[in-house]
């Protein structure tokens, strides 16, 4: 099992059979210290943690984690029972399992040099983006989806100059039930059109 | 209206009010209001003071893990609080129910780098079950309830309350009954479902080479009566781990001893060639399963477990249960039937145990510790003993060799496998069953990183027997040495470095010149103690000790040339085993 760290996580992942995503939601109690005694536990069982989010929910007792983690179903099964043996984790779902909606917020500062602003306001709104801050050599600019346009998004900008980024991390939500949708794959209904990359 | 407390008042009524009557607690700047408060209450709640706070995490392991109680121990802020992490993570490993009590710095200088400050919660996060820093008087009522209830349901294990002097100091009109909140913490739960037992009661009557594999789950849930009573019922061979042991009296003809390891032969051969394996409060941990691939490989496995992360954690069970061990059996013997026809597979057992039984050479002419052991299970046979141990050589032979007739009368780091346990534990078991004979079988490597309670045992009156099976080395890291290092000592001698043996030469039993002197050093600490070397001695050596009026040490002579036998290697299965 592999450590916290990316390229290591990669090298094992490529090396072994695809294992799946899965998004785990987990609702815990709010108290201090709750954080880090479920990146503790997570770290120290040697559990790969692709992305985690965390705020508070309707409940002010209560705060909302939401873990992306890439593991075969054994390890899953582990991660879920490991975090609901946490005395002050109330909940928590496999909701990867379920029909979901998944966003990511990122804010990413770009080089925009003269000349180069009319593209990269052309690109931020094909993604549904918004441009929040404009300095003299670079924008900031808003963008949530999900985690692929996100990517694809980064991928498309990164010629321009990436100054800065930041992400919040996953966050999801499963459906209501007997809702009638056609987006068929827990579909983005902010997905520009024109994303798919060759 | 509640009188109005002190903080420190709150924290040992809440003692009291579990039905706890002894603690064990040594005093420093950051714990002295409630050292305070234990003066206040000493005709409900014994103090004993340890000698080192380690010592008194293990004391109340002894008495948590003798009386099935949790065991509680204090210690100040800071190096008492560090001192105490061995404990609580051994306390972790084993399932025992410990609430472990720190004094912290004022809250007002915490994060300050303050005399004596670590941040003990911080520390022992992963060792513990839950951890607790009480920042404000009010709730201190509320989470000591939470730390008994959380310690000592569900699989129990070690509670951290961390309290800073100023809390210990506020005033508090106290509510002992306030609601918990603990609204992810469920136990209640955890019961086997009618029709996953009457799916087990079918693969029982359906097998034909059935074996129990019955682990610290079994004593901890108190379902040793419900085990023996399945076993009689069904006539399955049972097998324990060193968790397990006293769960299933060990003269019972069904009795297998223990598997793994250092398990017995046909322990192993059974588990290995049986259909259908019984896993009853257990973890299948690597000293057991060997090469986990291998482990009952021909076998369904049934797996009883009260921690559902147990099951499939390390052996996928074919018969997932989670619950309660002797809510499980009690359950499971009202329908079980027994396996339609398994004289066959007792007569196999039996060939096995009878080509290949647990022995030593007899005919030694100085005493084998294995002999020891031996000698002392017989002569308390009839008595009501509690047998505790440090960790290496002699703790496998006194899993082997002492016979064990009735749960919580072995105490043995198993989990974390704690060099020096063997004393305090015995100190906290002797404190809470002062009737008892309690009886630390110890090596001289493990004896020594706890002696010092040898002056808690003589100061607060606890008659512990030390049987001190001395070779003058590290004895198990020797086998290893010998049997993976080409023999090769690397600081495993325990006496002066000119001695040849420091170095692997020199013969016989070892230096006469005995480093140190243990029966002086009991002396100095006011204990008995007395030196056995010759075999035909040992008998009242053995008797002396035990009658001694006090706590009293014998130092058995014994050759460090022994090895713990039969062995399977780490990681390896039954067909690498050594019989020896």
């Amino acid at each position: 099992m592999p450590r916290h760290g990316g390229d290591k996580y990669r090298a094992f992942a490529a090396a072994e059979e695809p294992l799946m995503r899965h998004v785990l939601s987990a609702l815990v109690q709010n108290v201090p210290g709750v954080l880090a005694q479920i990146s503790g536990m997570l770290a120290s069982r040697g559990f790969n943690i692709e992305s985690l989010a965390v705020g508070e929910t309707e409940d002010p007792k209560l705060s909302r984690m939401t873990f992306v983690v890439r593991g075969d179903d054994r390890v899953l099964d582990q991660v879920g029972k490991q975090l609901e043996k946490v005395v002050t984790v109330v909940k928590v779902i496999d909701i990867s399992a379920q029909d979901f909606v998944e966003r990511d917020l990122m804010l990413i500062k770009v080089a925009a040099k003269l000349g180069s602003r009319g593209e990269i306001r052309e690109l931020t709104d094909i993604f549904r983006g918004r441009i929040v801050d404009v300095g003299a050599n670079e924008v900031m600019i808003e963008i949530s989806g999900q985690e692929r346009k996100i990517n694809s998004f980064i991928e498309l900008i990164r010629p321009f100059g990436i100054v800065e980024l930041v992400r919040t991390g996953r966050i999801a939500m499963v459906r209501s039930t007997g809702r009638l949708r056609d987006d068929k794959d827990g579909g983005d209904e902010n997905e520009p059109p024109a994303m798919r990359k060759s | 209206m509640p009188e109005i407390v002190t903080g420190a008042d709150v924290v040992v009524q809440s003692i009291i009010n579990h039905g706890v009557d002894i603690i064990f607690a040594y005093p420093g700047g950051a714990s002295m209001p409630l050292h305070q408060a234990l003066t206040r209450y000493k005709d409900r709640l014994r103090t004993v003071l340890p000698r080192h706070e380690q010592g008194g995490g293990f004391a109340a392991q002894g008495f948590a893990r003798s009386t099935g109680k949790p065991g509680v121990c204090m210690a100040t802020s800071g190096p008492g609080a560090t001192n105490l992490v061995t404990a609580v993570a051994d306390a972790k490993m084993d399932s025992v129910p410990l609430v472990a009590i720190t004094g912290q710095v004022k809250t007002k200088v915490i994060g300050t780098d303050a005399f004596q400050e670590t941040p003990i919660v911080e520390v022992c996060r992963g060792i513990t079950k839950h951890s607790y820093l009480v920042t404000r008087v009010d709730n201190l009522a509320r989470v000591m309830r939470e730390a008994f209830h959380i310690a000592t349901t569900g699989r129990p294990g070690p509670v951290l309350v961390d309290v800073p002097k100023d809390v210990q100091e506020a005033k508090v009109a106290p509510d002992y009954n306030v609601p918990m909140d603990l609204p992810g913490y469920r136990v209640a739960t955890l019961r086997a479902k009618p029709e996953q037992l009457a799916q087990v009661a079918a693969a029982i009557k359906l097998a034909r080479r059935p074996v129990i594999y019955a682990g610290g789950g079994v004593i901890t849930s108190g379902g040793s009566r419900e085990l023996c009573e399945f076993v009689r019922k069904t006539g399955i061979p049972i097998t324990m781990t060193v968790m397990g042991l006293g769960g299933f009296p060990a003269y019972d003809p069904l009795c297998l001893q223990m598997l793994g390891m250092h398990g017995t032969v046909y322990a192993n051969y059974a588990v290995d060639e049986c259909d259908l394996l019984l896993a009853l409060g257990v973890r299948f941990d690597d000293r057991v399963t060997g090469k986990l691939a291998e482990f009952a490989k021909g076998a369904k496995i049934v797996h009883i477990d009260v921690d559902a992360s147990e099951i499939n954690k390390n052996k996928p069970a074919h018969f997932p249960i989670v619950s309660d061990v002797r809510y499980a059996l009690a359950e499971l013997n009202k329908i079980v039937q027994p396996p339609a026809d398994i004289s066959d597979w007792i007569k196999k057992i039996e060939r096995w145990r009878q080509a290949d039984p647990m022995h030593y050479d007899e005919d030694y002419p100085g005493i084998l510790p294995q002999h020891a052991i031996s000698e002392l299970s017989r002569l308390t046979k009839d008595r009501e003993t509690i047998v505790t141990v440090g960790v290496g050589q002699h703790q496998m032979w006194t899993a082997q060799f002492f016979k064990f007739q009735r749960p919580r009368t072995f105490l043995s780091s198993s989990g974390l496998g704690t060099m020096g346990f063997g004393l305090p534990a015995a100190m906290g078991a002797q404190a809470a069953n002062p009737g008892k004979l309690v009886i630390d079988i110890d090596g001289d490597g493990s004896f020594l990183m706890n002696v010092q309670e040898l002056a808690s045992c003589y100061c607060e009156k606890l008659p512990v027997k030390v049987m001190l099976l001395n070779n003058q080395h590290l004895g198990m890291v020797v086998q290893w040495e010998d049997r993976f290092h080409q023999g090769n000592r690397a600081h495993t001698y325990l006496g002066p470095i000119d001695h040849p043996e420091a170095v692997g030469k020199g013969n016989g039993v070892g230096n006469q010149e005995r480093y140190p002197d243990f029966v002086t050093i009991a002396k100095g600490f006011g204990c008995g103690s007395g030196l056995v070397r010759e075999k035909g001695d040992l008998i009242d050596a053995l008797g002396e000790m035990i009658a001694y009026d006090g706590p009293y040490l014998l130092d058995v002579e014994v050759p460090y040339q022994e090895h713990v036998l039969p062995m399977i290697p780490s990681g390896m299965t039954v067909k690498d085993l050594i019989k020896g």
